[in-house]
């Protein structure tokens, strides 16, 4: 009996010591990433590079107007990709559980598999190549794309962790089916719903292939949603493979405006939807 | 099996207040079959429930009296796969009918659950719930009285009255329970239909609810489920009997816990089965 404890407790301790090592190694480079580019970014980084537009090697220069652009692409998306994943979240949840639902959530799944570069030559193929000029749309089109399925499982998986009681409790109080939806099961997932959208809008700040053939990149600071945008992930990607040492650091001090802006949402987000109830 | 249905008349126990009931029939039910896909959970039921008492349905888990209680608001039908056959009527008309206002229904029908489920919004808000969605007020200060006096109803008012707006989730289990019922008698429904309100309860709080019920039979038809044959007996006016999705015997409570018609029902109140 006492040989079955020692292995017993000797087994526990071999599994707290691997998982803890595990989280330890997954942790720690998370965070060797952060310290690497905030080491090699901030001596770049100061007032004019962050509302300055490029300039010429040589003269410094900035990324204001990819910033800007960044943004502007997030909130074309937004607008396009949240109320319509939201919605098919709902519906696979709430009302799709028959065949149809069945095919819906089939579907949402393959999108969400297609790597970024082919749903960006697909929105190039439909909107780029007839209006026959790049465009911030036409950018924000293609994360909205990428956004649509994640937002939509994530709402569908947060709506279905909604107790069944409380549905049921306002049907009894003679609440039509949408109102239930729209008034009790929403409310409660809310939070869930907004950290789906989060993931969703930090994974789309992150995507340069769809934007490179869509909203393609622009020294300028934007001045029509039909025109070519600046984005910081083609920015960075442009001066990364450029040969400039220059370029090479603002590239690693975009980064970190990119990863700041993320984390930025990140926590607005989580202000916004805290627990109220 | 013998199934006798109820006798219009209704006998007044002793600690009943001294009042008439009414011994209009509010709900009658008719040869209801029941199905979950091919499982038959409900065989032939037939019973009247008059006006303003307190019916109680007894009987073994899985006996089918909480099924036939949620085909009474036509809550079964959110369940996918389900079939009725018979009919239900209230006040002489078929709930089951084709062109039945289901949502209408439900809110001449209240339901209150075993689990208490607030919706994860403010107290006020919870008891409001019923009252927005049917646009059943006018303006804010109706509201307000209406809730103050569900609230009131459900004696829940003086333990709340300080803190409307905060989250219902912060009351107690029974006082989380009581604003279910609040939120229910906010409507005005004309039947109450409880489904084993007191199980989850400690006794203090089950009494507390056991009050309420015996003070709302005033106003409404109320049918409860319990488990707990103590529970009929002290809150109900007649009591019905089910066993393996039949119907047994339905009578006065008195009736039922002192001379049962039925061999089975006796068994069972005395504790040689369930």
């Amino acid at each position: 009996m006492a040989n079955y404890d020692r292995i017993r407790r000797a087994n526990s301790a071999f599994m707290t010591t691997l998982t803890g090592l595990c989280t330890l190694l997954a942790v720690g480079a998370l965070i060797i990433i952060l310290a690497h580019i905030a080491w090699q970014g901030i001596g770049s980084l100061n007032w004019q590079f962050l509302i300055d537009r490029p300039r010429p090697v040589g003269e410094g220069g900035g990324i204001g107007n990819a910033i800007v652009g960044s943004l502007l692409l997030l909130l074309i998306s937004s607008a396009f990709g949240l109320p319509l994943g939201i919605c098919v979240g709902v519906y696979l949840s709430e009302i799709g559980r028959g065949r149809l639902g069945g095919a819906v959530r089939f579907i949402v799944d393959t999108l969400t598999g297609i790597p970024s570069i082919v749903t960006g030559v697909f929105v190039y193929a439909i909107m780029v190549v007839p209006t026959k000029h790049f465009s911030a749309l036409a950018g924000g089109v293609a994360l909205a794309l990428i956004m649509i399925p994640i937002v939509a499982r994530t709402t569908e998986e947060m709506l279905k962790l909604v107790p069944h009681s409380l549905r049921e409790g306002a049907l009894a109080l003679g609440a039509p089916q949408w109102r239930v939806t729209v008034g009790v099961v929403i409310p409660a997932a809310a939070s869930g719903i907004a950290t789906g959208a989060m993931l969703a809008i930090a994974r789309v700040s992150g995507e340069t292939a769809p934007l490179l053939f869509t909203a393609f990149g622009s020294r300028f600071f934007p001045e029509s949603l039909n025109q070519p945008i600046a984005s910081l992930t083609v920015q960075i990607y442009n001066y990364a493979i450029s040969p400039y040492d220059e370029w090479h650091a603002q590239a690693w001090a975009a980064t970190l405006v990119l990863m700041t802006l993320v984390l930025g949402i990140n926590i607005i987000v989580r202000f916004l939807t805290r627990k109220k109830f | 099996m013998p199934v006798q249905t109820a006798a219009p008349r209704i006998e007044v126990r002793a600690s009943a207040p001294v009042e008439t009931i009414s011994a209009r029939t509010k709900v009658a039910v008719r040869n209801l079959d029941f199905f979950y896909g091919r499982v038959q959970a409900l065989h032939q039921i037939s019973i009247e429930i008059p006006e303003r008492i307190v019916m109680a349905f007894i009987g073994p888990s899985g006996c089918g009296k909480s099924t036939f209680l949620r085909t009474l608001n036509r809550m079964n039908d959110v369940i996918p796969g389900t079939r009725v056959g018979g009919e239900v009527l209230i006040d002489d008309h078929d709930i089951y009918a084709p062109g039945t206002d289901v949502v209408d229904l439900r809110r001449r029908v209240g339901m209150v659950f075993q689990k208490s489920n607030p919706f994860p919004k403010s107290i006020f808000d919870n008891v409001a719930y019923g009252l927005r969605i049917n646009r059943v007020t006018g303006s804010g200060s109706e509201l307000e009285g209406r809730v103050e006096q569900a609230l009131k109803d459900a004696a829940l008012w003086n333990e709340v009255k300080d803190r409307l707006k905060t989250s219902a989730l912060s009351l107690s289990g029974g006082q989380q329970q009581r604003l279910c019922i609040a939120r229910a008698l906010a409507i005005r429904p004309e039947v109450l239909l409880m489904d084993e309100p007191a199980s989850a309860l400690d006794p203090i709080a089950t009494s507390k609810i056991e009050e309420l019920i015996f003070d709302l039979k005033k106003q409404y038809t109320i049918v409860i489920v319990t488990h707990n044959m103590q529970q009929a007996a002290r809150v109900s006016d007649r009591t019905a009997f089910f066993l393996l999705g039949k119907l047994i015997e339905v009578n006065a409570t008195e009736k039922i816990f002192t001379a049962p018609n039925v061999k089975t029902t006796e068994d069972y109140i005395t504790g040689r089965f369930g």
